[in-house]
């Protein structure tokens, strides 16, 4: 095991990780055309693509920014719609904290929903992989998706302009979030957490500065720790 | 300032490029980077375990019920691809079936409608 060299790992992540392109291709080219939309030009389409890596943030900051909501306003909700990356990288950290520590920096760039999904999955089923190891498949099981990310983006934003109204496109952005957020719903405290989340968006819709956003994420989280805590309690948390 | 953007100007873009990507980082980094091995406390994790459910519809349902495309009315279509939406993904679990049917019935209801 001990001479099974980083570079097989790396490949076997890379195989783990090729279906999740049909996840973010599709993701990337709305972002991109929904970007153009917006009035981004090419380099500012591409350079937040690239530095902020997240799909479901950029999208989130680029609605808050057409309905004129404040900076400060646009920053907070994107990075908490962000802060799930945070829960990746805790996790993450019993397995790969012994890296270097530029290994752990690329390595944070890249924690996204799929390579942190498929890495966990590895790491828990195969405990005795070494560092190394584990870095070489993490990284391997990013790279489609991160090319696939970066290059439909790239179309979408060419093809932006081109697209018409009657396609509906306003509605893409709800239809991925919901998409992506209900097979999330794993537990009844998760359950619990995103009924709770709804009710509040529509009761404090009225908020200024679209506050309701942060106010019903923190309403649900708050309420999704709650009910994990009572749920425990009774020995019904598994 | 004038807006050169659907709504925003190019100074509020890159502010917003800026902010995100180091924010982003920092939420990357802060524990894989800065904790390393040490253990963290239940009470962080337990909340951020439920970020993605609580942000994420907290955000569409406004989106849902008053949609922007009908000048805020109610929108039958829309309403209902939303509604498949989360049907199909609560019972396949699969992100790609749950978009393929939500769009699939936001095109077949607007052309029928």
């Amino acid at each position: 095991m001990a001479f099974s060299p980083a570079s097989s790992y790396y490949w076997k992540g890379f195989r783990d990780g090729a279906p999740f392109i049909l996840v973010a291709g599709p993701f990337g080219m709305l972002f991109g055309v929904l970007a153009t939309e917006a009035g981004l030009n090419l380099t500012e389409t591409m350079v937040m693509t690239a530095t902020v890596f997240a799909g479901a943030a950029q999208l989130t900051a680029l609605q808050l920014m057409q309905e004129h909501a404040p900076t400060i306003i646009v920053l907070a909700s994107a990075l908490a719609v962000n802060l799930r990356m945070a829960m990746y990288s805790a996790s993450l950290t019993p397995f790969l904290g012994k890296a270097p520590l530029w290994q752990r920096a690329f390595a944070a760039y890249l924690t996204v929903d799929q390579s942190y999904a498929c890495s966990i999955v590895r790491f828990e089923t195969e405990p005795d992989l070494t560092v190394p190891q584990r870095m070489g498949y993490f990284m391997g099981s990013v790279t489609p998706v991160t090319t696939a990310w970066y290059a439909f983006t790239l179309v979408g934003a060419l093809l932006g302009a081109q697209i018409p109204e009657s396609w509906a496109l306003d509605f893409a952005l709800p239809i991925a979030f919901l998409a992506m957020a209900t097979p999330m719903l794993r537990t009844s405290a998760h359950v619990v957490a995103a009924t709770v989340s709804v009710v509040v968006a529509l009761l404090a819709a009225g908020l200024p500065y679209n506050l309701g956003l942060m106010v019903a994420g923190l309403a649900g989280m708050i309420t999704g720790a709650r009910v994990e805590l009572v749920l425990r309690k009774k020995g019904l948390w598994t | 300032m004038t807006p050169d953007h659907n709504g925003f100007d190019s100074a509020t873009l890159w502010i917003v490029i800026a902010g995100m990507a180091v924010g982003s980082f920092a939420l990357r980094f802060v524990f894989i980077g800065l904790v390393g091995d040490r253990p963290m406390p239940d009470w962080l994790l337990r909340h951020l375990r439920y970020t993605a459910v609580a942000i994420l519809p907290a955000l569409v349902t406004p989106l849902v019920v008053w949609p922007k495309a009908t000048g805020g009315a109610l929108d039958l279509p829309r309403l209902l691809a939303a509604l498949v939406t989360v049907g199909v993904g609560t019972l396949t679990k699969n992100v790609l079936a749950a978009i393929f049917a939500g769009a699939a019935t936001l095109y077949g209801l607007l052309y029928l409608l």
